[in-house]
């Protein structure tokens, strides 16, 4: 967008000032690069027509693993678990972590400072502390490692991260709103309902993303507590070994482009509510 | 009132004849407790406000108003105490049971809905019908001038557009009484006046009890019938615009609304008409009222009482003398300061109404002058 302006306004203006906002231009383009180089190669990697075992080089263009996507079915089962842990875990983390972030932001209660602490100490411990200590607990309470286990490590490390996204969101809020819904005539109930989750919604939406997108390519943690059960993450992991198939690319190219259309949607949604 | 106190909440705004006041407070008080320490806001306040009546809580930030009109929304529990609308016990009801609405300083607009969508949340919440429901928005809106704006956003209106969808949205639900929190604050000062003018009349329209606060004592002149003002949790002064502008009850009402001089001195002597008093500065002044002999006293004259002149006044007056230390031409009218021997400083405003050249050399810097005024316009405070 900078560089359709710098285009008009270049004739009328002195050259210095062209040069100094085509540095700019230069280094947004470059950071976009940077950020979208591996993306795009996974995307071009999709559709490579490859002969043997290892998609590393470009051999031409097909879309025959797109056709194929499903024809390893443990590569398909591990994409299934991963889906199912990152929806469950965006539902679960997502409601605990709005009504924790709620709480933070609107009322002083004993044990806040705790809680704000424990929070931060979840986001800045090291995965593989986090990924060792919850093996040994679930070991030590007996809860068996597999499906379970990962959507309870999930929903533990992604929960603070949604709570924090809500709480900023809520200490923004005028608590004159809820207080006028009630003077008109609404129970608690309907306040929350119809002023409190409306004003929180694109918050709420952004932690739940935000929870899905961490839980869906978690390796460190889930490979602690995973047991018998292969992630799509782990599964990839595993087959470095032996050549990664096309179809992991088309995986990620299809997830990518469903988390892009979410992301598009949220903007969108919080756009619309604030004009 | 008997047969009217269970009528539906449609039919309140018809004046009440009996004597059961809006809303009243008894022996109401609220103390804040935090974990280390309590703040009582308000003292105990014992309060009737009549039905049909624009009451103003009139104090400065700090004063209890506000704690008031929220125990009164029921937003706040009283410590101790009851509330009552309509001679209904209403203490321990919720804010969504309260037959009062508010308007709040920040509107509180819900921002997600339009603006015909904010006026209508009290009455879908109260189950009227469609078309019975979107006939009052209407004619809402009509009655605060925004017929044309019904669909658009909060976010799209003027400040004070959308200080009148606020009133809009409390005055549609017709509730026994309207709690208005310095609702003006916001706006600039020509809109604020305008406004003023705009809430009287809607509410000689609707005939709704209003009650607002304010620390804006000229608002609350303008528009009250009558007016509390209220200082650290109690009230100082009840009564009409001109009762305590007038006779201000204590030093803090005289002092908070509108200017006043302040003359410390003792009775000296009594006299036919009254008392003489010896000033601090050794000038004598008259007062209405009997003192004993040696009492000390405070009083007070209001600036637009004193006259102001170059020739001794009339000896029935009450007189001092003095040295003009300052004026201020302001159009309509000229303030002086005037000092007198022990450096109190007296405000005396002097309408325009002489030629101006002839009022200038009356009283140019450094002049002396004489200050005088009737005994019933000056006034003694309780000390």
């Amino acid at each position: 967008m900078t560089v359709t302006l710098d285009d008009t306004a270049a004739p009328t203006q002195a050259p210095r000032r062209t040069r100094k906002t085509d540095w700019g231009k230069w280094f947004t383009w470059g950071v976009l690069a940077w950020l979208f180089a591996p993306i795009t190669f996974m995307i071009a990697f999709s559709f490579n027509d490859i002969q043997g075992r290892h998609n590393v080089t470009w051999e031409g263009f097909t879309f025959k693993w797109y056709g194929g996507v499903f024809d390893h079915a443990e590569l398909t089962q591990a994409l299934l678990y991963t889906l199912a842990i990152g929806v469950l875990t965006m539902l679960i983390a997502g409601t605990i972590g709005s009504l924790l972030g709620l709480a933070l932001g609107r009322h002083r209660f004993r044990g806040q400072g705790t809680t704000n602490l424990v929070m931060f100490a979840a986001i800045c411990a090291p995965e593989v502390v986090l990924g060792a200590a919850l093996l040994s607990l679930f070991l030590l309470v007996g809860i068996a490692t597999g499906f379970m286990a990962i959507l309870l490590a999930h929903v533990m490390f992604t929960v603070s991260f949604v709570a924090i996204t809500v709480r900023a969101r809520v200490i923004t809020l005028d608590p004159n709103l809820e207080e006028a819904a009630r003077d008109l005539g609404a129970g608690p109930w309907t306040t929350f309902r119809l002023v409190t989750l409306p004003m929180l919604l694109p918050a709420i939406m952004a932690g739940g993303l935000l929870a899905f997108a961490l839980s869906i390519d978690d390796y460190i943690i889930t490979s602690f507590v995973a047991g018998e059960v292969t992630t799509f993450p782990l599964w990839i992991w595993g087959a470095t070994r032996v050549g990664i198939p096309p179809q992991v690319n088309v995986m990620g190219t299809l997830i990518f482009a469903v988390g892009v259309t979410l992301a598009v949607i949220n903007v969108i949604v919080a756009k619309r509510r604030r004009s | 009132m008997t047969a009217t106190t269970e009528a539906p909440a449609t039919t309140v705004a018809e004046p009440s004849t009996a004597a059961v006041p809006a809303i009243s407070l008894t022996g109401v008080t609220k103390t804040f407790q935090s974990s280390r320490e309590s703040f009582t806001a308000v003292g105990g306040l014992d309060l009737d406000i009549e039905s049909g009546e624009f009451f103003s809580l009139l104090g400065p930030s700090g004063c209890g108003k506000t704690t008031t009109m929220r125990m009164i929304a029921g937003f706040e529990e009283p410590t101790t105490g009851v509330v009552r609308l309509d001679g209904t016990d209403v203490t321990d009801v919720a804010p969504n049971h309260r037959d009062v609405n508010m308007v709040f300083q920040s509107y509180a607009l819900f921002p997600h809905l339009s603006v015909a969508d904010n006026v209508a949340f009290g009455l879908k919440r109260k189950r009227v019908g469609k078309a019975e429901t979107d006939r009052r928005v209407a004619e809402m809106l009509e009655l605060v001038e925004l017929g044309g704006q019904a669909k658009r956003k909060p976010s799209q209106l003027s400040g004070g557009q959308r200080q009148r969808v606020a009133l809009a949205r409390a005055l549609v639900n017709q509730p026994r009484a309207l709690l208005l929190d310095e609702p003006l604050a916001a706006l600039d000062l020509k809109l604020r006046q305008a406004m003023q003018m705009e809430l009287k009349r809607i509410q000689r329209d609707v005939g709704i009890t209003f009650v607002y606060v304010t620390h804006d004592q000229g608002e609350a002149l303008t528009m009250s019938d009558r007016i509390a003002v209220m200082n650290e949790g109690y009230v100082e002064q009840l009564g009409t615009p001109a009762e305590i502008y007038e006779h201000p009850a204590t030093r803090f009402v005289a002092e908070f609304i509108g200017t006043s001089n302040l003359l410390t001195g003792t009775a000296a002597a009594t006299t036919s008409d009254g008392t003489d008093v010896r000033l601090d500065c050794g000038q004598h002044v008259l007062v209405a009222e009997r003192l004993s002999e040696g009492t000390q006293v405070d009083i007070t004259v209001r600036p637009e009482k004193i006259q102001l002149s170059t020739e001794p006044p009339d000896a029935s007056l009450s007189r001092v003398r003095g040295t003009v230390a300052d004026t201020v031409y302001l159009g309509s009218s000229t303030h002086y300061t005037v000092r007198l021997d022990d450096d109190t400083e007296i405000v005396v405003f002097q309408q325009n109404d002489r030629d101006l050249s002839a009022a200038d050399a009356v009283a140019g810097r450094g002049s002396d002058v004489w200050l005088s005024w009737r005994l019933s316009h000056s006034y003694l405070l309780p000390s």
